[in-house]
């Protein structure tokens, strides 16, 4: 038991100072009944570190990883490089095994970081300020959603067709659980502009998604404008954040609150988390927004420094009246996003960005050219939806023969559609012309 | 003077300076460090790509104004930067970290390279699922353990963190209640003045009504008052009881308080926070429990990370298992593991899915490797040890501080700060334990201790820590009776003095501004 430093002496001497016969003592409060006689029957007992090893190596070689071979998922994560630098900051123990920084005299790191990761964010989506981070994309976005309510005193929630089903399902359950009412429009590639036509004098706000679930980028102003004509707020959706380097950011469109995954900047794949939600919004929402907050202030010499700030919103001190019943952010992660952020600098993000938007071209291109392939999406960055001549599970499993994995059934996504024979693909920096070559090819054959 | 044969002095001399002011700002090993953006330009970067074509793009148009402006910095810049940050930080890999209610345990490094083999961390969650049958595996196994350790039938795995397990528990409730026609009728829970914040905001969160319950003299449930509370039963959705309780007590009438919750016809939530003081000895399903997340980052050593990521996976009872939210595995019996994504089929009655994607697998992989490093020995000794540490601290310091309850306690030691003199406060008391080389503990928590100080020692502290820690606690405690006026001041001793919170929530600074033109102009 390594992780254990007391000794059977080290154990006894404790017990004989505090006046105990056994541990069994601390336990008297225990009922009878729930008393178990010794260990809990039917698990295993300790084993060594290399054997802990060997048991989870075997199991993480039964899945495919995203590099081994032509890769093109998306929807919602995605795969990109991430410096080793970045790896090595968030693995510092004084990042990795600290807690909330409650004491900020000795947690000026963890501070400082996230108020650079504030600044980062609320420049990335072109908003006023943003917050020290939510668990990941889907989840902010409910937040949002409730947020709009308690901001417009209004009840109505209307969600794009175009949202991430899972944000979408997310935002619906959270809503519904606090009386409040959701619409969801058609789902549609191109539909994010329906929204503007959707909002009413009833509606607390509108949630339009760009890149959409389809890829699609849509300058979304005119949902906006509309929505802001009838006292509604706009919430803005992403869940590639690498877009935000050369597509339309939030804040550009008049988006008043931007909500999104940060995992493209920094953290990995992961089977789907930890991940990292971005939350964002103008000046005068500030008070109304859930999460941790990260302000400047001066120490007792004058000196400035960092501390968690405008906690009156929060449940620890408002408990029952707080604006979100979240305590933990996703710290660690934000760190990553901001040691990645930080090593790219505008001109890294803009780079990538391109790199990104232009491997995707050339796949949709490449993808296009294969008979009875339509690309469905008009406008991207670095994610698509196309029809297939065939059933896309038959086409995904053969692409999955050819080593392949070829994105993303849209009936997965959108169950009940009709959507059987629509792939969602993503294109990254890491995507090389091999991979695209081999994906077009293999399709060609399959078609 | 001693000198070696260069001339060099090799023996300090005298010297009369105790403060030193420096040109940098650094002082020795601990460096001056600005933000990112008094360092960095918007032209660095610390990236190598590859150039780009300049193809014809089909981005209709949808571009991007006004460019972020954000600075880069090459990587050694970026590691010093961070490096210098991480020099200002406690953490529990540094020294003692008794944060009371956050089980600041060790986090093994074993778990941090199982969560980075490439079959964890570089796999998409939504790639197919036949490419990724070990991950299932290993969230089966796991949920396995979990539900086993709690004797309770169903896991909910994705919930983010622990407050989001409580909600995916207070959703099954109220799921539960629809399905019994009661939605609209059953609004109150009662949740005893001692809980975390997080559970009257997460019981509001659900439409739920919150009502609270006193605890009596021994820092455990008022039995009558909630009798009193449940003479009208038809409006009652349930109880959020945490236990051990805040106070570091076993909630002794448990059973008693899950029979009378369950004949009003509520359910009881039980939050699980402080499940390392039982992990391995009690099992909360033998207890009544309807649904209780686990904290992974507290009992199963995942690492708090500066404030998360958590885990919060949630079981659930036989009557609140079929409301579980959408995805969760399943075995087949071909042995094949799959996913059950939608509300349909046999998660027709879910109340849905509380978030994109699967839950924190990377927490579930280290999770996994540290209960299987203790396995079911070793976890019963966990829970011992804690408890074990937790009472030696307060058999050793009883008779300075001021215990809130008589008796044992659990996993944390909780003392009031009825011995200090007048002036004297608990949060004085914390900043001296920073110049002592202390994470202070757990400060005015739980609210119905008066200046509560929470210290929970977890189970991977030795003896000769603890104490190190009481010999300085008790010293600070003495000081504290007598008025010592100079603990007002502390710390003295750590990168920063006190901060001022009040003037940084009067006048919000959330992010840095460039200066006005003419103040650079001036400087």
């Amino acid at each position: 038991m390594r992780y254990l430093p007391l000794t059977d002496d080290d154990r006894k001497a404790m017990l004989d100072v505090i006046g105990a016969k056994s541990v069994d003592d601390f336990y008297a409060d225990v009922p009878e009944s729930a008393r178990l006689g010794g260990k809990v029957a039917g698990l295993p007992d300790h084993q060594g570190e290399l054997a802990v090893e060997r048991h989870l190596s075997k199991l993480a070689a039964k899945n495919r990883s995203a590099s081994s071979g032509p890769f093109f998922v998306g929807c919602g994560a995605y795969k990109h490089h991430i410096p080793a630098s970045v790896d090595m900051v968030i693995q510092r123990s004084e990042f990795l095994t600290t807690y909330t920084p409650y004491q900020p005299e000795i947690a000026q790191g963890t501070l400082q970081s996230l108020f650079e990761f504030q600044t980062q964010v609320a420049a990335l989506t072109a908003m006023d300020v943003a917050n020290a981070s939510m668990y990941d994309g889907s989840t902010a976005c409910a937040e949002a959603a409730v947020m709009a309510c308690r901001v417009t005193r209004r009840k109505k929630v209307v969600l794009s067709g175009g949202l991430h089903p899972h944000y979408a399902a997310a935002t619906k359950l959270l809503c519904e659980a606090q009386g409040l009412d959701v619409v969801h429009l058609a789902v549609a590639v191109d539909g994010e502009m329906a929204l503007a036509d959707a909002v009413d004098e009833e509606t607390a706000c509108v949630i339009g998604q760009s890149p959409n679930i389809f890829g699609t980028v849509t300058d979304m102003s005119g949902v906006a404008d509309a929505a802001h004509g009838k006292g509604a707020l706009f919430v803005s959706v992403f869940t590639e954040a690498v877009a935000l380097g050369l597509v339309t950011p939030p804040g550009e469109m008049g988006a008043d609150i931007a909500v999104g995954e940060g995992q493209s900047i920094g953290v990995p794949l992961g089977f789907g988390g930890p991940y990292v939600g971005l939350f964002a919004c103008t000046e005068k929402l500030v008070r109304q927004m859930p999460g941790r907050l990260c302000g400047e202030t001066v120490d007792a010499d004058g000196k400035r420094g960092f501390v968690l700030t405008l906690s009156t919103r929060e449940q620890h001190i408002r408990r029952d009246k707080a604006t979100s019943n979240i305590c933990t952010n996703s710290g660690l992660c934000a760190l990553a996003f901001t040691a990645h952020m930080t090593l790219l600098g505008d001109k890294g993000l803009r780079g990538l960005a391109l790199l990104n938007h232009e491997a995707a071209c050339d796949l949709a291109d490449a993808l296009e050219a294969v008979p009875g392939v339509e690309i469905l999406t008009p406008r991207f960055f670095n994610e698509f939806a196309f029809r297939t001549p065939m059933n896309a599970e038959a086409v995904l499993a053969m692409l999955d023969e050819a080593g392949i994995v070829g994105g993303v059934r849209a009936s997965r996504l959108f169950p009940g559609e009709h959507m059987g024979d629509v792939i969602v693909c993503a294109a990254t920096e890491c995507t090389t012309p091999e991979d695209i070559e081999a994906y077009a090819a293999a399709l060609k054959e399959i078609v | 003077m001693t000198m070696n044969t260069q001339g060099r002095p090799t023996a300090p001399t005298s010297s009369s300076v105790s403060d030193i002011e420096t040109v940098s700002g650094s002082r020795g090993l601990l460096q001056a460090e600005g933000l990112i953006f008094e360092i960095g330009t918007a032209e660095t970067t610390g990236v190598d790509l590859p150039a780009p074509k300049n193809r014809t793009g089909r981005l209709g148009g949808v571009a991007r104004k006004v460019a972020t402006g954000l600075p880069g910095l090459s990587e050694p810049e970026m590691v010093r930067h961070y490096m210098r940050l991480s020099q200002r930080n406690y953490a529990i890999d540094l020294g003692f970290f008794p944060l009371g209610s956050c089980t600041m345990k060790h986090n093994p490094r074993l778990n941090e390279k199982m969560a980075r083999l490439a079959g964890f961390g570089d796999i998409h969650p939504m790639q197919p699922q036949a490419t990724v049958q070990g991950a299932l595996e290993l969230i089966d196994e796991l949920a396995t353990w979990l539900k086993t350790l709690t004797n309770m039938p169903f896991v909910a795995m994705s919930p983010k963190a622990g407050a989001h397990g409580e909600l995916a528990g207070m959703l099954a409730i109220r799921q539960a209640l629809i399905a019994r026609g009661e939605g609209e009728t059953r609004k109150r829970v009662l949740v005893p003045a001692s809980a975390h914040g997080t559970n009257p905001a997460t019981a509001v969160q659900c439409g739920f009504i919150v009502d609270e319950i006193k605890a009596n003299a021994r820092g455990r449930v008022d039995m009558d008052m909630l009798r009193e509370k449940l003479k009208h039963t038809d409006d009652v959705a349930g109880i959020m009881l945490t236990n051990p309780n805040t106070c570091g007590l076993f909630e002794t009438d448990i059973k008693e308080i899950a029979d009378l919750i369950h004949a009003a016809g509520g359910y009881f939530y039980c939050d699980g926070a402080n499940f390392n003081a039982i992990v391995g000895r009690v099992r909360p399903g033998d207890l009544g429990v309807d649904a209780m997340h686990i904290n992974l980052h507290k009992t199963f050593s995942t690492p708090h990370g500066g404030g998360g990521p958590g885990s919060g996976p949630t079981v659930l009872s036989a009557a609140l298992a079929p409301y579980a939210p959408v995805p969760f595995v399943v075995k087949n019996g071909d042995g094949v593991f799959s996913l059950v994504e939608d509300v349909d089929g046999e998660a027709s009655e879910s109340f849905g899915r509380m978030v994109a994607f699967h839950g924190q697998m990377g927490m579930f992989v280290r999770a996994l490797a540290y209960i299987l490093s203790h396995g079911a020995d070793g976890l019963k000794q966990v829970a011992e040890d804690a408890v074990l540490n937790a009472n030696y601290i307060a058999a050793k310091l009883k008779h300075v501080m001021t215990p809130a309850f008589e008796g044992y306690c659990m996993h944390e030691a909780l003392f009031s700060d009825a011995f200090t003199a007048d002036g004297i406060e608990t949060l004085d008391i914390a900043k001296a334990l920073i110049d002592e080389g202390y994470h202070p503990m757990t400060m005015y928590f739980p609210l119905v201790v008066h200046g509560a100080m929470l210290i929970e020692p977890t189970e991977t502290e030795s003896k000769a820590t603890l104490d190190q820690f009481c010999a300085s606690l008790e010293s600070i405690a003495r000081r504290a009776a007598q008025g010592d006026e100079t603990l007002k001041g502390a710390p003295y001793l750590a990168p920063m003095r006190r901060l001022d919170e009040t003037r940084a929530a009067r006048k919000p600074v959330l992010k840095w501004t460039a200066p006005a033109a003419d103040t650079v102009a001036a400087e």
